[in-house]
């Protein structure tokens, strides 16, 4: 469902950052979420609206503009950052963007993990491209929460200016929502004024119902985005889940009036995912939401797959991989 | 062209249009009009022709040929001639032709799906995710059938030659559900497509030449309503098939009265769609989507009554305003478009003039917003509030994209709202509450029910009306009982007419058996001996025209008063089959007790020889055995059809049930129809023979002591036609057994067309009631019932 015409955001409107709310079961207990209805309207959704030529070329584009360019592997070396940041800055060859009239395109953040912030900072300065980190124990979160905050200050110290967090699962398979509440929001109090990304982990939630309370948590214990997946769980982001968070997002719009971004990442792969969770923002809930101060991708191969698409719109000749810089 | 940059800061869908090419080529080498398919050959299209037209820019894009007498003999022949040989072939080599006939609509997808859209008006997107991989499907889902017959189907034939005409909403997903089950079964088909939207009809001919179908097996002839009824009622036609309106099924239904012919009917509907306080209410709104926005409404099945629990009406009322604001209304050919044009502009006004109707009468009605193309027809989906039940709009079909509006306070009520309709095709029921969805699933009368979901289809489930949106169902085991017969003994012989007019005053020269204790045969009604109303009884007599006794003389009031104890019953129908079981059960050992009695009465009132009349007694105890063994045996099936949902396809009863007892063997012919009849729950007035009703008299006497529900079995004995007619004529009997004359048999189908009612007739010939295939069986649990298919899907 969509947002009502009355509480459609114009395309260019502001907003200030989220508050949260107080602690109030009242808003998810009890709410359930039919599965099959959901998988239904994920796959019809994708199947309603298509996008062709010029315009599927447009919103790949787009797309490059939410994507957090990210590497979270045990592997990471301060060269292997500044690469990617080199590319956060440049996603397309200049001779593309000439044939697609634009003059100026990043990506929407460069994601990393804490000890890389400083070298991401110093790769991207000038560029308007913000570094995210991920941090309180990342991916799993099994850590004493003194030193989860501890890694937030510490990220956010060294120059990150977003965080995506995870949350205790033990805490929504539990059924302990206060408890959820008090860690988020103590996360959000560390983060000072980077932004806040909260992951789920819904692959580990499991029900949708589950992912619909976490998220709703999420919201009022004031995250500026919700966000999917690690992408180390064994079922990353999918339409259905991604349909659940954003209804969720909708409830807590209308009954807070604030506005909370949302970031699937894990698993999105090429270009068609790209537009497909674009869909999905704009059919449920407006074409404010597509831009990328509330809409991100979390993504590392993606963006490969959408500049050989868009090669391939100027060209009429599919492209191949090496053709394209390495992120 | 705007440019990326622009694109990129609106974040519009640009056009998105399928290409109409090789639709148009193929438009093309058919501008010489579309003929009739007879005999495997088109035949060359005649003046006058009408057009096609494209309902989505008002194009003519074809022009029809209309058959009239010749053409519907020369049709109707080939299909004669075809038939014995496409029997006889064995079920596996048609089984290749079906699944060839699959294949083929698999290898022109896209083409098909093209041209329907543009000849329907409907959305590329459904035509191409919907219609035909449904089409295909149930070829493959009856290639199967055709390969199982002999095995699955032992004992009965194929029906013959079939008249089968189909509406514009689905057009070639009606012809597969048509055709499909009819050839699998080894019948012939003459179809007759809308002319609004004949042009895949005749696609589907060329795949019946690519594949090699032989000749006469499928014949397609074009025209309106006219033709259709040529057809319907030509004399060769073994068996009508038609979905449509209910008024002309009304009219199928009186034409073909008497013929014989076989008979199923697709209907209208105005179904339910509840949204209970604990449903996933995003889930609903989806479900309100597609449900009457699907297909511009027309759906004959569409969930037109939304009845919504009123704690949370105004929530879901803006949730569906909010999500009329998405949908996308325009180019059929436009992938990303929901919402196409209407068939045709008489349709278009029909459906304007019911929604100014519901404006006139108060309702208030919320449009998707923006503004529609200028040429073609096209309707804003929509729905109303504020409407209440006496509304024209909630009681008629609009068949376009706008549903009304209801609140209710208690499930109860939401059942009640729901079934408040002349129709029952189906209704969709939205809870997170199993208990409570189930619950409503089981007491809406309607043929399919979708939990949390809607409009779902497939050919292993059958699809099908209760009530006044018709008879038969499609799809499915169920659907093909509809193209087959049972073997009977080719031996027919008429019924004779009862010995005697039911005259009050005895008839001349008959002398009395001398009377032991003077006996007063009542009626039987609501478990209790009743006077008739006529005050009147008229003589019973005997071997030698002896007057053996009275009986009492029951008329039209006997009739109403019987079907309303029978209507009030309400447990019989919801007690476990085992309970069933114990009273028929117990009805046999009290029949047997008596066994003596009653076959010394049938030898005084049939002249039987004592022989003859135990043996008719015996087989009576029997046969409470075996349908009391049935009563717990014959619930329904789990159905195959998509993966994690539930689809049980049940056996439920009709509710009141009308029967008409022969006067060959008077006890075993009123207990075969009887006992099945109860077995399955239903509650039965019964016309007893009329030259044999003390056999009646005597039996509710074993009936008063064998526990059954007053009610249930209710006994009138009179002037059989004359009580008949009244029964046939009652809207509150579902269904109507009759074992009488050949014109009486004409008679009751006629007038059963009121509420529609199915009405099983053995056309005037007397039946082998001893005889496994003729008086007992499979046949009349399944004539007892009517198939209610429940979609249940799950998961968390």
């Amino acid at each position: 469902m969509a947002l009502n015409p009355e509480h459609q955001l114009a395309s260019n409107s502001s907003f200030e950052r989220v508050t949260g709310a107080d602690f109030t079961p009242a808003w998810f207990e009890g709410y359930r979420v039919n599965l099959s209805a959901t998988e239904r309207r994920a796959t019809t959704l994708m199947t309603r609206r298509t996008v062709k030529k010029d315009w599927q070329a447009a919103w790949l584009a787009h797309a490059i503009t939410c994507i957090d360019l990210t590497t979270l592997a045990g592997d990471d070396t301060p060269d292997r950052v500044r690469r990617l940041c080199a590319k956060a800055r440049q996603p397309l060859r200049d001779d593309i963007m000439t044939a697609l009239g634009l003059d100026a395109l990043c990506v929407g953040a460069v994601c990393v993990y804490p000890t890389m912030v400083n070298h991401a900072v110093k790769a991207l300065e000038g560029s308007g491209v913000p570094v995210a980190s991920v941090a309180t124990g990342f991916p799993a979160g099994l850590m004493p929460l003194s030193l989860r905050l501890a890694e937030i200050k510490y990220a956010v110290e060294h120059g990150a200016q977003e965080i995506d967090v995870v949350i205790t699962r033990e805490h929504v398979l539990t059924g302990h929502w206060s408890k959820l509440y008090d860690e988020i929001a103590a996360m959000r109090e560390a983060c000072g004024r980077a932004h806040m990304k909260t992951i789920l982990a819904t692959g580990d939630l499991q029900t949708l119902g589950n992912v619909y309370k976490a998220s709703m948590v999420a919201m009022q214990a004031g995250s500026d985005f919700i966000k999917t997946s690690t992408g180390k769980e064994a079922i990353n982001a999918t339409l259905p889940v991604s349909l659940t968070m954003v209804r969720a997002l909708r409830d807590f719009y209308q009954k807070t009036g604030q506005i909370v971004g949302f970031k699937p990442a894990g698993g999105l792969k090429n270009a068609k995912d790209a537009i497909s969770w674009l869909i999905l923002m704009k059919e449920e809930l407006g074409t404010r939401w597509t831009r990328n101060d509330l809409f991100r991708l979390g993504a590392s191969s993606m963006l490969g797959d959408i500049e050989r698409q868009l090669e391939h719109h100027i060209t009429g000749r599919y492209s191949a991989a090496n053709r394209h810089a390495l992120a | 062209m705007p440019s990326i940059k622009d694109i990129m800061e609106k974040m519009d869908y640009g056009p998105a249009i399928e290409s109409d090419a090789e639709v148009r080529n193929w438009l093309a080498t058919h501008s010489a009009g579309v003929g009739h398919f007879i005999n495997g050959c088109f035949v060359a299209p005649e003046e006058p022709m009408s057009d096609v037209i494209n309902p989505a820019n008002e194009e003519v894009i074809a022009r029809l040929s209309k058959a009239g007498p010749d053409q519907i003999n020369a049709a109707v022949k080939a299909a004669r001639a075809a038939q014995p040989k496409w029997a006889s072939l064995e079920g596996h080599v048609r089984a290749r032709y079906l699944y060839a006939i699959a294949r083929h609509v698999q290898k022109k997808e896209r083409f098909l799906a093209v041209l329907e859209t543009i000849d329907n008006g409907k959305t590329i997107r459904e035509t191409r995710d919907c219609d035909i991989p449904l089409v295909a499907r149930h070829f493959y889902h009856h290639a199967g059938w055709a390969e199982l017959l002999d095995i699955e189907f032992r004992g009965y034939k194929p029906v013959g030659v079939c008249g089968q005409v189909i509406p514009w909403n689905f057009p070639l997903l009606m012809l597969a559900w048509k055709i499909a089950p009819a050839l699998a079964t080894g019948n012939t088909v003459v179809l007759k497509p809308s002319e609004l939207t004949p042009l895949t009809a005749q696609a589907f001919a060329e795949i019946c030449i690519e594949i090699g179908l032989p000749k006469g097996v499928v014949n397609i002839v074009h025209g309106d309503g006219e033709t259709g009824a040529l057809l319907t009622g030509h004399p060769d036609v073994d068996k009508v098939a038609f979905t449509g309106s209910t008024k002309v099924g009304r009219l199928i239904r009186e034409q073909t009265a008497g013929s014989g012919k076989k008979l199923s009917l697709e209907l209208g509907g105005k179904s339910p769609f509840i949204v209970f306080e604990d449903a996933d209410q995003d889930a609903a709104v989806e479900g309100v989507v597609d449900a009457i926005w699907f297909n511009q409404g027309e759906v004959c099945c569409a969930g037109s009554r939304i009845i919504v629990q009123e704690g949370i009406a105004e929530s879901f009322f803006a949730r569906l305003k909010a999500r009329l604001s998405t949908l996308r209304i325009g180019d059929p050919l436009d992938k990303a478009n929901d919402v196409g044009a209407i068939v045709s502009r008489p349709q278009l006004e029909r459906i304007q003039n019911l929604l100014a109707a519901g404006m006139t009468e108060g309702a208030v009605l919320h449009s998707a917003p923006g503004p529609l193309p200028n040429k073609g027809f096209f309707c804003a989906p929509g729905f109303f509030t504020e409407t209440a039940p006496a509304h024209r709009v909630n009681r008629e079909e609009i068949f376009g994209p706008i549903a009304t509006t209801l609140t209710f306070r208690t499930p109860e009520e939401a059942v009640l709202l729901a079934n408040d309709t002349r129709y029952g095709l189906a209704a969709s029921i939205w809870s997170q509450d199993i208990d409570r969805a189930i619950a409503a699933a089981a007491k809406v009368k309607a043929g399919v029910i979708w939990i949390n979901s809607t409009n779902l289809f497939d050919a292993g489930a059958a699809f099908g009306g209760y009530r006044e949106s018709g008879y038969g169902r499609e799809g499915s085991r169920a659907g093909l009982f509809e193209y087959l017969l049972p073997l009977r003994s080719d031996q027919l012989s008429l019924r004779p007419e009862p010995n005697r007019e039911c005259a009050v005053t005895a008839p001349n020269r008959v002398h009395y058996a001398a009377p032991a204790i003077n006996i007063t045969a009542k009626l039987y009604i609501g478990g209790k001996q009743v006077r008739a109303d006529s005050g009147q009884s008229y003589p019973v007599m005997g071997k030698n025209d002896a007057v053996i006794g009275h009986a009492a003389l029951g008329n039209r009031k006997d009739i109403r008063n019987a079907v309303e104890a029978a209507a009030k019953v309400d447990s019989w129908g919801n007690i476990a089959g085992h309970n069933r079981a114990q009273v028929l059960y117990f009805l046999a050992e009290n029949l047997s007790q008596r066994s003596t009695e009653f076959a010394e009465l049938l030898v005084q009132t049939t002249g039987a020889t004592t022989k003859a009349a135990n043996s008719e007694v015996e087989a009576a105890i029997r046969r409470c055995f075996w349908y009391a063994a049935y009563a717990d045996k014959f619930a329904g099936a789990l159905q195959s059809t998509k993966q994690r949902h539930v689809t049980l396809s049940l056996n439920e009863p009709w509710g009141v049930m009308g029967l008409v007892c022969p006067d060959e063997m008077p006890l075993l012919s009123m207990l075969s129809l009887i006992l099945p009849a109860i077995a399955m729950g239903n509650s039965v007035v019964t016309i007893a023979s009329q030259s044999h009703p003390l056999v009646a008299s005597t039996f509710y006497q074993v009936l008063e002591t064998s526990d059954i529900p007053n009610g249930v079995v209710n006994l009138i004995t009179g002037s059989r036609d004359d009580l008949a007619k009244t029964l046939a004529e009652h809207d509150e009997v579902a269904c109507l057994w009759y074992c009488g004359s050949k014109a009486g048999s004409t008679m009751v189908e006629q007038v059963s067309c009121g509420n529609l009612k199915a009405v099983w007739t053995d056309g005037g010939y007397v039946r082998d009631w001893l005889s496994t295939r003729e008086g007992y069986g499979e046949e009349y649990l399944r004539r007892a019932t009517q198939v209610k298919t429940v979609w249940l899907p799950f998961g968390e």
